[in-house]
């Protein structure tokens, strides 16, 4: 007769196999893999120690002027002079402090925010939308004894942030707004919406820039002066909400039907049902489609330099053509590549990361 | 609450549903056809028929996830149109469970349970999981509060939604296949709960298959065929003596 004995529980495997079998397992697995590799290989060892011996090996670090860049790399003493105005534009210089500030305390208020376990969130959420931006009006433009800084002298990356931010700030609300109304029954909030997105969807932002500085100007009273970066911020705003409203619909539309319905069938209000139960899910599915906008977003900044804004991309350009300093265009390009890639690689991080967190169990 | 709305006649009080002369279209397509049916309190009913023919979307207008076009609906002698005063009160007083489940996937059991009282019962947050921790005592799962609905079992998770609808405390329940989507060993589980809902009194209307539940629990048996209610009878002579053919024929395909 067979009797049963129970099993013990066991701990699993363990999966540690060493580096070779893991390169076998994952490199060398088939022969096209490891041809693969082998290409990939000789492709990292022919074109990487150029690269390294231009960057760093032989570049320039100390000095300035440009005949301190004698070795044959990079001259970093072009970046390294230019750095505050990269940085700041024409903002006066005894003035730093009040950009640190303002940029200082939206990276706090954003660390707790995003930062697990920190206490009275949505205390701080609230301090972050009302009244942080008024702190920072203040602080960027001036008043309260601060002296104003005309927006024609805020320039580089802080331009660059601030048409990013507030961009963000208005396009993802905007973009939810729109996108319940194009899934809304009622048609006129509908057919709104539907021309809203059709509209800006199908003009290229490089068109809407340029009329909301020299066109717009030729229709609006004489005494009616709309500063041209609130132009600009408005135009990126509209269009990059119009984008963010169809990324959101289409998280909108992949939830299952039965949701809503048994937030219905439990009492929820609209309003509820959409809150609670519908566009935590629905955003959370898009998370990718956002912060691909939002990267969009952030790299389209770059075109406000065809209107005359000073954005980081166009103050790096505008300083090859100091007679000083011919020749360094390379250096200023690979700096301002590298100062957006730190940006949008960091939110394509953080929204990995987001996706981990927020993740409950299998789909079914 | 306030008994604001308009307060039932005595010749409906003891009446939980009462539906007359309803109709209902789905554009061109005439679902269901002059449904007449009366609820008493604590009556358990049980609806069947094929496929296709109107169960769900019958039992769906009763709390107006489905609009019907004609006739009178009243729950608990409150008429059933387009006032949303009303809706939202009929909604408070019956629950519904779905085949499949529709549990909130971001929210964990317990916050399952608890959205809708603190929501819109206004119950304080304490109180409420209080109340959410007896019911999934009742189902037999208070030890899962704290997973998501993702990390159960079919059956599990359906025992949630029954306990989360209990939550509000609803004079009627409202079953629509409730083991449909569920393997067979899960069936019994959910079942269990469903008679233990059913001899404590609730006013239940269920939609299933399961025939040995329905002569266990059920006071009648509804039988459906294209949209029309064909024959209403208790259990015993609804299987023993079936009336129409048509559900002679159906009770043959399913026995
Ligand atoms: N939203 C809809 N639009 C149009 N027709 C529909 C819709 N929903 C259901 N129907 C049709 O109405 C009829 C009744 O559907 P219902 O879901 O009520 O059937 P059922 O009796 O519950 O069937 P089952 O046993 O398969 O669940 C079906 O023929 C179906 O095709
Ligand atoms: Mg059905």
């Amino acid at each position: 007769m067979l009797v049963h004995t129970p099993h013990p529980n066991l701990p699993p495997p363990s999966t540690s196999v060493g580096v070779i079998g893991w390169a076998r397992k994952n490199l060398f697995s088939t022969p096209f893999n490891s041809a693969l590799t082998l290409c990939a290989l000789y492709i990292v060892v022919r074109f990487l120690p150029p690269v390294i011996n231009w960057a760093f090996l032989d570049a320039n670090w100390a000095g300035s002027t440009r005949d301190a860049c004698t070795d044959g790399g990079a001259c970093w003493v072009f970046v390294k002079v230019r750095l505050t105005q990269f940085m700041f534009g024409f903002y006066p210089a005894d003035q730093y402090w009040r950009v640190i500030l303002a940029f200082g305390l939206l990276g706090v208020l954003i660390a707790w925010l995003l930062l697990e376990k920190t206490p009275k969130k949505s205390w701080v959420a609230a301090f972050t939308i009302l009244i942080y931006p008024i702190i920072a009006f203040i602080l960027f433009y001036g008043g309260l004894g601060l002296p104003v800084v005309e927006t024609n002298r805020w320039g580089g990356l802080m331009l660059t942030l601030i048409l990013a931010t507030i961009g963000m700030f208005f396009a993802l609300p905007f973009g939810i707004i729109l996108a319940m109304g194009r899934r809304s029954t009622m048609p006129i909030p509908r057919a709104l919406s539907v021309v809203f997105i059709e509209l800006w969807r199908g003009v290229p932002l490089i068109t809407v820039l340029f009329m909301s500085s020299v066109m717009l100007p030729l229709f609006m009273p004489e005494d009616l002066r709309i500063d041209k970066l609130v132009r600009a911020l408005i135009g990126i705003s509209l269009f990059q909400s119009a984008y963010m409203a169809e990324v959101i619909r289409g998280g909108l539309q992949a939830l299952p039907k039965g949701q809503s319905e048994a937030a219905d069938a439990l009492g929820l209000s609209y309003w509820q049902a959409m809150f609670l139960i519908i566009l935590p899910q629905a955003l959370k599915t898009v998370i990718p489609g956002i912060v691909n906008t939002f990267i969009e977003l952030f790299k389209d900044t770059t075109l406000v330099l065809i209107i005359g804004l000073m954005d980081l991309l166009s103050i790096v350009q505008s300083a090859f053509s100091d007679p000083k300093w011919l020749g360094f265009s390379v250096e200023g390009y690979v700096f301002a590549g590298l100062v957006y890639w730190i940006f949008c690689f960091s939110m394509s991080r953080y929204s990995q990361h987001l996706e981990k967190k927020l993740h409950t169990g299998h789909k079914r | 609450m306030t008994q604001a709305l308009t307060q039932p006649t005595p010749a409906h009080e003891d009446l939980a549903i009462e539906v007359k002369g309803m109709h209902k279209w789905y554009d061109e397509f005439h679902v269901l056809k002059d449904i007449n049916l009366t609820v008493k309190r604590k009556e358990r009913i049980i609806i069947c028929g094929p496929s296709g023919c109107g169960k769900s979307t019958l039992i769906r207008c009763l709390n107006r996830l489905e609009v019907h076009q004609r006739g009178e609906i009243r729950i608990d002698g409150i008429e059933l149109n387009d006032d949303l005063k009303h809706i939202e009160k009929i909604r408070r007083d019956i629950g519904m469970v779905f085949q499949q489940f529709n549990l909130f996937p971001h929210l964990t059991v317990m916050e399952n349970c608890c959205l809708a009282p603190i929501w819109v019962l206004k119950e304080p947050r304490r109180e409420a999981e209080e109340t959410a921790m007896r019911y999934l005592e009742r189902v037999k799962i208070p030890d899962q509060a704290d997973k998501y609905p993702g990390q159960l079992s079919g059956g599990q998770q359906q025992r949630v939604a029954i306990a989360r609808s209990l939550c509000m405390n609803p004079n009627i329940m409202l079953f629509d296949e409730p083991t449909s989507a569920l393997d067979p060993e899960m069936i019994k589980e959910v079942l269990d709960v469903m008679v233990d809902l059913a001899n404590e009194g609730m006013t239940m209307l269920c939609v299933t298959h399961e025939m040995g539940f329905a002569k266990t629990v059920a006071d009648r048996v509804i039988f459906m065929d294209s949209g029309e209610i064909i024959e209403e009878n208790n259990p015993e002579s609804f299987f023993s003596n079936p009336q129409s053919d048509r559900t002679k024929l159906f009770l043959s395909q399913i026995l």
